[in-house]
């Protein structure tokens, strides 16, 4: 992973400085709130329902063990012994005292992390493809490009007002992990005549307005990566709107403008500005790409490993689950659920980080990954000690085989934290995990997204089953919607009707489920195949059958 | 947004931790509701409002409605949540609240 330079790490605590002067003035009073929101927003901090909350950065979902243990350091000494790993890749501490945070970032800074730009109307954290440098399926590792972005991207001068906050993500396989259609722009790498080129998407979101991100480009030359963005940026600063937060985002000016018309002027823009880079950019590229050479693996003895897949039923099933396939075929990357029966997606204790650090200093070359489904990810792992792996975690209660099961479920924080939020969303999670936590083996592949608000945070656009929590005249209300899609195929889910109230709520995912369990051809066939299949209608009869009763 | 009704009460978050405070007869924080001056007249409300947000001990200042029945408790669930802590698991102001109880 990438190591600090000199460079970095006196610019981060320097920040840390500033930001220490900033609350000191506004603990003295010479700040007003309205003067130091946007300074303490630029460092991650929001003021949430209960408490203030810092968002840290996990620079496309990599962490090492020093870093997850300084997390867990973080969360017992200023925060309540957990944290929440987030869509974004990032983590969030839900409880720190203003006059603290200072001191965290600090910390933070110790181990070379920061809050810089994980709030603002700026470019955030670019995410990634979890098993990044580990997949089967991988063209080229994104990492170098998304680290690249990273530092292009921080403290850029031109982009630190812009008309909105602008998300990038980056695959390098060949199946979408990082849901790169439904950012402002998505990055695929590709393999073109023996060199690596970039599929470029634009202008996608989920939010108010959900769009799927639009073609901007099919073959960018890799080493073309920064002067484009820089054109798309530059277009998109001078063209987004500002007027109108809620038509600022690039997905409406894209939408406005039309994509041809778009990208004309984006062509435009990187005509003009791709011999200002001079070949800098690429220079920096080759020294980030040393950091990203693939660990020393080490080839050892399977026998265990079969041994345990014979004879323990528990493992083989949190193997078929948990492991996915390795570039090498005596590896594996281990998805370490963080959806336990009834727990709150994403939520960790401090505890917990710490085994899993142990774990991957241990077993797993020293790096962690955060994934946008909020679990965490060993991504070089031998499968010789994936026994002992799942031993360890099955003692600190993160052996869930869940993954890409109904209760693996992306949830934000909702109405329990959240200022934005007009209803819950976790308890909803942890009801939908615990009713189904029998069948979930029967059900198969399903994914619930769920979100506390139009703001979308927990996807619930794309998920196979979505569900939006909205205030209906003072009472928590679920809206769901069908035929979403995160992956390859992304699509935008259609909404199904009148929304259900918490009672009603699982009465009607029962009745949604049972319509599936009898329409699908065989066991294989998952649900998004199946609605694919038949389309929306008999789901939607499923769902409202009492309102026809009635 | 429909208008508020009265009753209302005053609330906002400390500057220092953010823990969510009530406007108190004596025109003092208390990070109890049941402490809270409730106001039957929303202009009233509204005066004492225009004061309470220019504080510097506290941010984002707003009124609440309540129901002012045999004790104070909020109108709106968003409310409640502030009041108790998050509903997912016992934490947050509710556990403090046990913890004071019980000691």
């Amino acid at each position: 992973m990438y190591n600090y330079q000199e460079f970095d790490r006196a610019f981060v605590r320097e920040r840390v400085e500033q930001y220490r002067d900033q609350v000191q003035r506004r603990l003295d009073g010479a700040l007003t709130e309205d003067e130091f929101k946007p300074l303490r927003l630029m460092n991650g901090v929001y003021l949430q329902l209960h408490a203030y909350m810092l968002r840290i950065a996990i620079p496309y979902g990599t962490l090492s063990s020093r870093q997850m243990r300084q997390l867990a350091y973080i969360a017992d000494k200023w925060d309540k012994g957990y944290g929440h790993f987030t869509t974004r890749q990032n983590i969030q501490f839900n409880w720190p005292r203003l006059v603290d945070t200072p001191d965290i970032l600090d910390a933070l800074a110790d181990v070379d992390m920061h809050a810089i730009q994980t709030s603002g109307n700026t470019i955030r954290n670019v995410t990634t493809d979890q098993f990044a440098g580990a997949a089967l399926d991988e063209v080229a590792d994104p990492r170098p490009y998304a680290e690249l972005i990273r530092q292009w991207s921080t403290d850029h001068p031109e982009f630190q007002f812009l008309p909105r906050k602008f998300k990038i993500a980056i695959t390098g396989a060949v199946e979408d992990r990082a849901v790169i259609r439904a950012h402002d722009i998505g990055l695929q790498l590709v393999e073109h005549e023996g060199r690596i080129a970039f599929k470029v998407f634009v202008g996608g979101g989920l939010g108010r307005t959900p769009i799927i991100g639009q073609e901007l480009v099919d073959r960018l030359p890799a080493e073309d990566l920064l002067p484009y963005l820089e054109a798309v940026l530059s277009v998109y600063n001078l063209a987004g709107r500002r007027d109108n937060k809620y038509k600022a985002r690039i997905k409406i000016t894209v939408s406005a403008m039309g994509i041809d018309a778009f990208r004309a002027r984006v062509d435009e823009a990187f005509q003009r500005l791709r011999a200002a880079f001079n070949g800098q950019d690429l220079a920096v590229l080759g020294d980030i790409q040393k950091n990203f050479a693939p660990p020393h693996y080490v080839e050892k003895s399977q026998e265990s490993y079969f041994d345990a897949l014979d004879g323990d039923i528990g493992f083989r099933e949190w193997v078929e689950r948990n492991v996915s396939p390795h570039k090498l075929p005596s590896y594996a990357s281990v998805t370490i659920s963080l959806k336990g029966h009834g727990d709150t997606p994403g939520d960790a204790t401090s505890d917990q980080m710490r085994a899993i650090a142990d774990l991957a200093e241990s077993f797993a070359h020293d790096e962690l990954r955060i994934s946008h489904e909020q679990n965490i990810v060993l991504p070089h792992v031998a499968q010789a000690d994936l026994p002992i792996i799942y031993r360890t975690l099955k003692s600190i209660g993160l052996a869930t085989a869940n993954i890409g099961l109904i209760s693996d479920i992306i949830a934000c924080p909702g109405m329990d934290y959240c200022a934005l939020a007009t209803a819950r969303s976790i308890p909803i999670a942890q009801d939908i995990a615990l009713r189904y936590a029998r069948r979930e083996a029967e059900i198969g592949h399903m994914q619930i997204k769920i979100s506390g608000c139009i703001n979308a945070c927990g996807h619930h656009h794309v998920g196979h089953v979505g569900i939006l929590g909205l205030d209906k005249a003072g009472v928590e209300n679920y809206q769901i919607t069908l035929g979403g899609s995160a992956g390859n195929d992304a699509a935008i889910g259609e909404k199904m009707g009148r929304g259900f109230n918490v009672d009603e709520l699982m009465p009607a995912l029962d009745r949604l489920i049972d319509a599936y369990l009898a329409l699908r051809l065989h066991e294989g066939e998952t649900f998004a195949e199946t609605v694919k299949r038949l389309g929306i209608v008999p789901f939607q009869e499923a769902l409202y059958v009492v309102d026809q009763a009635a | 947004m429909a208008r508020i009704k009265a009753p209302v009460v005053i609330t906002a978050n400390d500057l220092l931790t953010g823990e969510v405070v009530y406007l108190d007869p004596a025109h003092r924080w208390s990070p109890e509701l049941s402490a809270a001056k409730v106001f039957n007249a929303l202009d009233e409300a509204e005066g004492e409002l225009a004061v309470a947000f220019s504080e510097a001990v506290v941010v984002g200042a707003y009124l609440a409605e309540v129901s002012n029945d045999a004790a104070v408790t909020p109108r709106h669930y968003r409310e409640s949540f502030r009041h108790k802590g998050p509903s997912n698991y016992f934490h947050g102001k509710q556990a403090v609240q046990d913890t004071e109880v019980a000691a």
